[in-house]
């Protein structure tokens, strides 16, 4: 939809995406989210912030986007809530409640009104993102307690202070109804999450999950530090995706600043993104068939993947590739003989993962495992806004790299894969193509990288600069929303996650599915839970 | 024959396979590992685990029962007498009469009984995810196991499998095509039998996909040991039950020493081949869908009526 159809005052911000910035008022919030979802856009990021420096009150966020690019708007108040929009947009639901754990305002007459990232790690009517926010942790956090008598009593003065972790999750009522409860400690090595199916017999009746196990206070702790120290973090957000965060926290940075790195920097940070992006698609499609018992698939995947973060760590550093993105530039250089290296493995690789593909697509009993499990029609994927790999596999024909090009991808016509099947082997499908597309992407950023400098110095931004970053990462679109403090610090930074928005796709994923066939159709989503929790 | 070699030649056997159960399972691992182009944990891994279970403190739940307690016991002794029962080096064994090859498959059915009952003792979802799909895969397994071995007693007219031993391996090599079908129904039971790809994965994490391991997850140290002890059991007593069915050549007569000494070796060649071939089949081969174990299983078992049909029509 066109700019000029909202009725918002809007000032283009400075940077490598094309994103508009507003300021609405609570009518204007829902119109202007209601005009995106009815020219079939959809909700990227929904955050708060707290006004009380700036006389008080607080700011909900959303992230939408239009066709000309992204639209954030901020809705200043100043009572206890906002307008809520999860009846728009559905994937808002839980991104309002983790605005209400973590600043004490929700979304007005939502319909679920639960927690969602606060556990027990701080009381309820603490708020950790406020500015005032303080509390001591009820066990000595300098030394961990491995007495259990320690830890039984330290449970039970928490069961009497009432700070018991009751979360209430729909029952599924009926003849032969019960729960599985999985997790959050899984019996492999894995991120913590809950997962409580009512099952009857084998059948999935419902699947709901329980998050925020890995909050970790990510967000306060950015504003703790300045701009510089803030690149480290953001690529820490989620291991996976250190490249992707570290790229879009860079653009927010200078997006801020008001600056642009010098064209080797950008074109470096594609390179590096797509390496990153073939790494988790390799890694990902050998668990892929291990899940399905096919041990083979995963030894000669992580076989391949292996090289390959081992070739990342020769030439950047780093196996995956962190902290070689900083605000301004990049801090590694590539030789030439690493390109030519690079080159030539990639030469091999392709090959290996081409056979292996064979392998996959003519194997009858892993073919009978993907087709049609987990499977996300198109409209549903649609409605609820899925994203990122996982979306496209569902036929949302959105490529951050295709879409709204940064430098240097607009000289490559980067092909999006798309699949309208929504199944695991569709999801399987696209991250074949995605290897053999970034293989090519690789191969012409290697012949035509420009020469040049690594990074330009970043002007002190001005207090209360907006910074966005928007970064198609392997698992779908990372967003960094930046405003600045003074003196090069930090007053609020968002990093989200597509996790977000797909996590509850996955619920929706494995019903009318069985038991068993779930942790395939967990795999393939392959979701973050750090990245998510923050 | 002579009672008490007829006794040393079972308690050497008994202790023999008890002993070398494990390595046959770390043989198939290691065959597994080498087939991925892994190095592997090499064979003797399994000695090393049930080493380090036997030395560490059990943990129970605490609303464990005597059920859950006792049925590791019962579960290697069930295991334990089955390999006594089978021919694997020698017939005309003392325990032989014991039991005939009905009462081999009652045998198993115990132990599984035990095994699924102490699953759902403890009351975790697991373990009665697991039990209830165990015997969905025993029910169907069963009968295509029982059509096996009755294809195999129609011919040596017996149901003892001291008798089919002797019957089949010494004569004159005969061609049984009712024994063709009757063979692929066995393997395809053995690997739904024995928690194997492609019915059950015995190496996955996945709990929601287990079968076998989602009954046993509560075990722990001793009680663990045990049923990891019983399983490699279990998985020798299938095999040697094929063995001793399909390929009896080579298994001595209880008394026999120098047969006795050949038999051992025969069936090192045997297990070792029979090892390599599993793995190679839990390879290249994907987990089914658990509602296709079903099909599986009776395709088993239509192959094993098959075969009966064949020995009516052809072999008489």
């Amino acid at each position: 939809m066109k700019l000029e159809d909202f009725q918002i005052e809007l000032k283009p911000l400075p940077g490598a995406m094309p994103v508009w910035h507003g300021r609405v008022d609570a009518r204007q919030w829902r119109t202007a989210c209601q005009q995106v979802r009815d020219k079939g856009g959809r909700l990227v990021a929904l955050w708060g912030s707290d006004n009380s420096d700036r006389g008080g009150g607080f700011a909900v966020h959303a992230a939408l986007t239009v066709q000309s690019g992204l639209l954030v708007i901020e809705l200043p108040f100043s009572g206890g809530s906002f307008p809520d929009i999860s009846d728009i947009f559905p994937a808002a639901n839980r991104m309002q409640r983790a605005v209400r754990d973590l600043f004490g305002v929700g979304a007005e007459n939502a319909a679920d009104q639960r927690k969602w990232l606060r556990h027990t790690a701080w009381p309820a009517d603490v708020f950790p993102l406020r500015k005032d926010a303080s509390f001591e942790f009820p066990v000595s956090s300098s030394k961990l307690e491995l007495n259990p008598e320690a830890q039984l009593a330290t449970r039970n003065s928490r069961l009497e202070t009432g700070q018991t972790d009751d979360y209430p999750f729909v029952r599924v009522e009926g003849e032969g109804v019960h729960e599985i409860p999985v997790g959050p400690v899984h019996a492999g090595t894995i991120e913590p999450g809950h997962f409580r199916f009512s099952i009857v017999g084998e059948g999935v009746l419902r699947l709901e999950e329980r998050l925020g196990y890995k909050h970790k206070g990510i967000e306060k702790r950015f504003e703790q530090m300045t701009l510089a120290e803030g690149a480290k973090l953001a690529g820490r957000v989620s291991g996976d995706s250190t490249v992707a965060y570290a790229w879009a926290y860079a653009m927010a940075v200078e997006s801020a600043a008001g600056m642009t790195p010098p064209p080797r920097a950008l074109w470096l940070r594609a390179l590096l993104l797509e390496r990153e992006r073939v790494a988790n698609h390799l890694g990902d499609l050998g668990f892929l068939g291990n899940d399905a018992a096919l041990g083979f698939g995963l030894a000669q995947f992580l076989r391949l993947k292996e090289d390959w973060l081992r070739m990342n760590a020769a030439l950047f550093g780093h196996r995956y590739l962190m902290d070689t993105i900083a605000p301004g530039g990049v801090a590694r250089d590539v030789t030439p003989e690493g390109m030519a290296i690079m080159r030539r493995d990639m030469g091999a690789m392709e090959g290996t993962v081409a056979l292996l593909k064979g392998v996959y697509d003519e194997h009858a009993g892993l073919q009978d495992r993907f087709i049609g499990c987990g499977r996300i029609k198109p409209d549903h994927a649609d409605r609820l806004g899925l994203t990122g790999l996982a979306g496209r596999a569902s036929a949302v024909a959105w490529d951050l790299r295709a879409q709204f090009p940064p430098v240097p991808y607009g000289e490559f016509e980067v092909r999006m894969a798309t699949h309208r099947n929504g199944d695991v082997a569709a999801r399987v499908t696209v991250r074949f193509e995605e290897i053999f597309e970034s293989l090519r992407l690789l191969r012409l950023i290697l012949d035509r990288l420009p020469l040049g400098e690594l990074a330009s110095a970043v002007p002190t931004p001005p207090a209360g600069a907006l910074g966005i970053g928007w970064v198609e990462g392997w698992r779908g679109e990372v967003l960094i929303a930046l405003e600045t403090g003074p003196n090069n610090g930090i007053r609020r930074l968002h990093p989200h996650d597509p996790s977000w928005q797909n996590w509850p796709l996955l619920e929706r994923a494995v019903l009318g599915n069985i038991v068993p066939d779930f942790p395939l159709i967990n795999k393939s989503f392959n979701l973050s839970y750090s990245g998510h929790d923050l | 024959m002579n009672i008490a070699s007829g006794i040393v030649f079972q308690v050497l056997q008994s202790v023999l396979v008890v002993l070398i159960a494990p390595l046959m399972l770390g043989w198939v691992n290691q065959c597994r590992a080498w087939l991925q182009n892994k190095s592997g944990a090499g064979i003797w891994q399994p000695y090393k685990v049930l080493n380090k279970l036997f030395h560490k403190d059990a943990v129970l739940a605490h609303n464990a029962s005597h059920l859950f307690r006792s049925t590791p016991y019962i579960l290697f002794g069930c295991m334990w007498l089955a390999v006594g029962i089978v021919p694997v080096l020698a017939t005309s064994l003392p325990f032989a009469p014991a039991a005939d090859v009905i009462a081999l498959v009652g045998l198993f059915a115990l132990a599984r009984v035990f095994v699924s009952l102490a699953a759902m003792d403890i009351g975790t979802s697991f373990g009665t995810l697991g039990a209830r799909r165990e015997m969905m895969i025993g029910f169907l397994a069963e009968p295509a196991m029982l059509m096996t071995l009755f294809t195999a007693s129609l011919i040596s007219h017996s149901t003892s499998l001291a008798t089919i031993v002797e019957t089949l391996g010494h004569r004159e090599l005969v061609i049984y095509p009712s024994m063709a079908f009757a063979a692929v129904a066995f393997l395809m039971v053995l690997l739904a039998e024995n928690a194997r790809i492609p019915i059950d994965n015995p190496s996955t994490h996945l709990e929601l996909t287990m079968i076998h391991e989602a009954m046993i997850l509560e075990y722990s140290a001793r009680h663990l040991a045990l049923v990891e002890w019983a399983s490699s059991l279990k998985l020798t007593a299938y095999i040697t039950i094929g063995i001793a069915i399909f390929v009896p050549w080579g298994i001595a007569q209880a008394g026999d020493w120098t047969g006795m000494l050949i038999a051992i070796a025969v069936l090192v060649v045997k297990l070792t081949l029979a090892g390599a071939g599993l793995a190679l089949l839990e390879t290249v081969s994907a987990k089914m869908r658990i509602f296709r174990a079903p099909e599986f299983l009776g395709t088993a078992f239509m192959l094993a009526t098959l075969g009966m049909l064949t020995h009516f029509l052809l072999e008489r």
